[in-house]
C-alpha cells in the first residue's frame, strides 16, 4: 500500500516537474510547478515528515508560487517561440541524461544500506511538530535567529531593489 | 515498502529535470523555477535520510528535517531577492530572454 502511494505521488511529481520544463506558456509552467510541489509534500507524508509537508505547501506552493505568478503577470510574458533543435543537440543531450541516470542508479544501488526498508519508529504516535520544534529551538536556536536576520536583510534588499530609481 | 534507494533515485530524477530546465529554457523565470526544483530534490533526499537513519531512541533523526526547514526559509528569501532582480533587469532591458542579456559576456 505504502509502495503504491509512493509511486503514485512520485510519478505525479516527476510528471509535473517535466511539465515545468516542457510547457511553452510561463503561466502553465508555474501552475505545473505548484502541482509538483503539492505532490512532493505528499511524498514527504509517506516519510512521516508531516511538519515539513505542511511547510512545503504553505511556503512553496503558497507564498513562493504566488510571487512567481505576480511577476509573470507584471512582466506580461508571452509564450516562448519553439526553436529548431539540431540532431546533434538531441544526441548530445540524450547521452548526457542517459549517462547521468545510469551513474545515479549505480551509485545509489552500491550505497551501503540503500536497500533497507523503512525502519519502524519506537513511538508511532509521537507528535511530529513538537519533535521538530524541540530540535529547532533547543539544538538549533542560534541558527534559527540568524535565519530571522537573513529574512530581514532579504526584505530590506527587495525593497531597495524595487525602488523606482535604481542607482 | 519503499526503500531508501527509491527515494534517492526519485530525488536524483527530480534534480536532473530541474537541471534540464536550467539548461534548455531561455526564459529567465523558467530557469529560476528549475533552480527551485533542484533545491526541492535536495530536500527530498535529506528528509529520506532523516527517516531511514533512526537515532538510538528509535525516532527519526530530526536534524535532517530542521536542515530542510532552514533550506525552505533561505529559498523563500532567495526567491524574493531573485524576482526583485529580474524585475529590475526587465525595467532596464525590457526582456527576460537570457540570450539578450550579454552585457557581461567576454
Amino acid at each position: 500500500m505504502q509502495l503504491v502511494l509512493f509511486w503514485i505521488f512520485s510519478l505525479l511529481m516527476l510528471l509535473f516537474a517535466a511539465g515545468v520544463v516542457l510547457l511553452r506558456n510561463p503561466v502553465s509552467s508555474a501552475m505545473s510547478l505548484v502541482l509538483a510541489f503539492v505532490a512532493l509534500a505528499a511524498v514527504f507524508v509517506t516519510l512521516d515528515a508531516y511538519f515539513i509537508a505542511v511547510v512545503q505547501v504553505l511556503v512553496y506552493a503558497g507564498a513562493v508560487m504566488v510571487l512567481f505568478l505576480f511577476i509573470i503577470m507584471l512582466l506580461d510574458l508571452r509564450e516562448e517561440k519553439s526553436r529548431r533543435v539540431r540532431l546533434s543537440a538531441w544526441v548530445g543531450g540524450g547521452l548526457v541524461i542517459g549517462g547521468f541516470v545510469s551513474a545515479l542508479v549505480q551509485v545509489v544501488s552500491s550505497l551501503p544500506g540503500a536497500d533497507a526498508v523503512k525502519p519502524v519508529v519506537s513511538d508511532p504516535e509521537a507528535n511530529d511538530v513538537a519533535l521538530v520544534g524541540f530540535a529547532l529551538f533547543r539544538d538549533f536556536n542560534f541558527p534559527f535567529q540568524i535565519v530571522g536576520v537573513l529574512l530581514l536583510v532579504a526584505t530590506v534588499g527587495v525593497v531597495l531593489l524595487s525602488r523606482k530609481e535604481l542607482k | 515498502m519503499p526503500t531508501l534507494a527509491h527515494y534517492l533515485i526519485v530525488s536524483g530524477l527530480l534534480f536532473s529535470i530541474g537541471l534540464a530546465g536550467v539548461l534548455l529554457r531561455r526564459n529567465i523565470l523558467i530557469i529560476f523555477m528549475g533552480l527551485e526544483l533542484m533545491l526541492n530534490a535536495a530536500n527530498l533526499s535529506l528528509v529520506a535520510f532523516s527517516r531511514f537513519n533512526l537515532l538510538a531512541d528509535g525516532m527519526p533523526n530530526y536534524n535532517g528535517q530542521v536542515f530542510v526547514f532552514f533550506i525552505i526559509t533561505v529559498a523563500a528569501a532567495e526567491v524574493a531577492v531573485g524576482l526583485a532582480i529580474i524585475v529590475a533587469l526587465f525595467r532596464a532591458k525590457q526582456t527576460t530572454h537570457v540570450e539578450d542579456l550579454n552585457t557581461l559576456k567576454f
